[in-house]
């Protein structure tokens, strides 16, 4: 009945629409829809000028050489842009270092959140407590807890202190290289794991009792139950909170930006895809290059969100 | 009761090392906001400082007269993006839940489709868009992109669709009109979902960093994430005037978190597919 076409006019043999005779279904219609767009009107506006005209924009900038002296001037180049990305060092730097950060922090978040979920999930009281207290650093902006590590990893800061009273090695936190980009792992694994705890959490109170009881009938214990029961039950949690922190962490900036004030250093080593991004488009000027690497990031995020959706869309989507 | 046999001091144990894990940075830097710069650099490790003095809090916005400032531009900002979020995501939802119009279906899809897009993608074109705009350095660069998000759009669109449809026949029957029903009825009776809302565009607005970086280089317009960077740039080896700054942007946040964190794990595991 929403569809008023002209051509539903001879509608008076078989009276489908219960409306009829009421309004003119047409009338209706374009009522229904006015008021849609209405209601629709300000998302249209923001996503198609922000989000929509943009990707199409970022695809064409990507293949033009971009000039923003006084007004903004292109000039097509192809596929040079992409074609730069395999000499440029400092691109294939930024890709190894993210890859790196992603490697090892996905998995150790991802392994944390699960341990303290578990914990959290059992008979013990204060749970809401702790649940509190877990959740801190996720409500911090990231430029506080950066500044607050970056306090504590001060050569002569806090954690240097602790390690040298239990007799372990102190570390050049900030300045060595070799270290730096493990600073902002260690960082964000602390950050992080407490938000994908909580997803944790409630999928495993979603898991029946009954489940459970009868494993304890059968005599299964704590450590039976955890791997034959909780972990194959949250195998689809489990990949949710993969990709999700895949994505996250491949997004790195806001971190590695404060760390190093914008440089990407100590010698290139918190030089994320991102802040490389950042520092073509908008301190080199180089927008066409920037764009294209941005597509190119996105394609990487792209692929891996779809991988996502294909296994979890039918049922969120359709209600 | 589910995994009884698993000895319970070890659980209390883990969970109460992680639990000072997490509060001891947050301890540290209160603390550090406390002492005075000669017991900073002292390299001593007491939390409780031992010469207290608030006179950290005091310089700081005698050495940064900015400081202010920018408290004010985070404030006008996240403010304008909660309420402005909250009506046009919830019109939008409505309108998706309840409403038969033509390019529904496309509109639906679309709003799906944006919520896989990063951020990197759009914002070297968002940027252009704003320069020609004349809207770079201004309040309107941050809140007008910023005022609609396509997974509250989402959300708010299953909250309806469960919603009972009795009431706003009712309504309508009483003459009120589509928009009056949602203004008046639907919106009033949408708190819970609002409020999840509200808080998670709050800690969004307030903690972004990355879209003022961009958009504001007018160190008069920095929100407060920026104007921490630029003092933290400025006053490097001054930790206790940083600590102090960094105590002040987070006390809005904790705030909140406090009455509201019930509407924090509702909103968590809702992105978590749930």
């Amino acid at each position: 009945m929403s569809k008023g076409h002209p051509s539903n006019q001879p509608l008076e043999k078989n009276n489908v629409n219960p409306n009829y005779g009421k309004r003119k279904p047409i009338g209706k219609a374009l009522k229904e829809t006015m008021t849609g767009y209405f209601f629709m009107g300000p998302a249209i506006f923001v996503i198609g000028i922000f989000i929509l005209i943009p990707i199409f924009y970022a695809i064409f900038l990507s293949f033009n050489k971009v000039e923003l002296l006084g007004g903004t001037s292109y000039q097509f180049t192809g596929l040079d842009n992409f074609l730069r990305m395999e000499v440029d060092s400092r691109a294939l730097i930024s890709l190894k270092n993210t890859a790196e950060y992603v490697a090892i922090v996905v998995p150790i978040q991802t392994f944390l959140a699960l341990i303290l979920a578990a914990v959290l999930n059992s008979d013990i009281k204060g749970k809401n407590l702790f649940r509190i207290i877990f959740f801190l650093p996720t409500v911090t902006s990231s430029a506080v807890l950066t500044l607050i590590f970056m306090w504590m990893y001060n050569p002569d800061g806090l954690i240097n202190h602790v390690l040298a009273f239990v007799n372990l090695p102190t570390y050049n936190w900030l300045a060595d290289p070799a270290i730096a980009l493990k600073s902002i792992m260690i960082m964000n694994i602390w950050a992080t794991a407490p938000f994908f705890m909580i997803i944790y959490l409630a999928a495993m109170q979603d898991i029946s009792d009954s489940i459970y009881e009868a494993a304890t009938i059968d005599g299964a214990n704590w450590w039976q139950k955890f791997f034959k029961i909780t972990i194959p039950m949250l195998k689809p949690v489990t990949f949710f909170v993969v990709v999700m922190s895949v994505i996250g962490t491949f997004q790195l900036f806001d971190q590695s930006y404060i760390f190093s004030g914008g440089s990407g250093g100590p010698n290139n080593s918190t030089l994320t895809i991102v802040l490389l991004i950042y520092q073509y488009a908008f301190k080199l000027l180089d927008m066409g290059y920037a764009s294209a690497l941005a597509v190119v990031l996105a394609i990487i995020i792209l692929v891996v969100t779809i991988i996502q959706r294909k296994f979890f869309a039918e049922e969120k989507l359709h209600d | 009761m589910k995994k009884k046999g698993f000895s319970k001091p070890l659980l209390y144990t883990v969970l109460i090392i992680y639990a000072v894990i997490t509060f001891i940075p947050f301890i540290w830097a209160i603390s550090s906001s406390f002492k005075p710069l000669p017991e900073i650099v002292s390299g001593e490790l007491s939390l409780i400082p031992k010469d207290f003095t608030i006179d950290n809090y005091t310089e700081l916005f005698k050495q940064e007269p900015l400081f202010f400032r920018w408290m004010l531009n985070s404030l006008v900002v996240t403010g304008s993006m909660v309420i402005l979020n909250l009506i046009f995501n919830s019109m939008a939802g409505y309108a998706l839940a309840r409403i038969k119009f033509s390019g529904q279906k496309v509109w639906f899809f679309l709003i799906l489709a944006v919520l896989m897009i990063p951020g990197q993608v759009t914002m070297i074109p968002s940027y252009l868009i704003l320069k020609a705009f004349g809207w770079l350095n201004t309040y309107q660069g941050l809140i007008v992109p910023g005022m609609v998000n396509a997974t509250f759009i989402f959300m708010m669109r299953q909250f309806f669709i469960n919603f009972p449809k009795e009431l706003e026949e009712a309504a309508q029957m009483d003459g009120l009109s589509r928009i009056g029903t949602f203004f008046r009825i639907v919106l009033p009776l949408a708190k819970p979902a609002l409020a999840a809302q509200a808080v998670f565009t709050f800690m969004a607005g307030w903690n972004d960093f990355m879209r003022p970086l961009i958009v504001m280089s007018d160190k008069e317009m920095f929100t407060l994430t920026l104007g921490l960077n630029a003092f933290k740039g400025q006053y490097i080896s001054f930790w206790n005037y940083i600590m102090a700054a960094s105590t002040l942007m987070t006390i809005p946040s904790l705030l909140i978190y406090a009455f509201f964190n019930r509407f924090f794990i509702k909103g968590v595991t809702f992105t978590g597919g749930k």
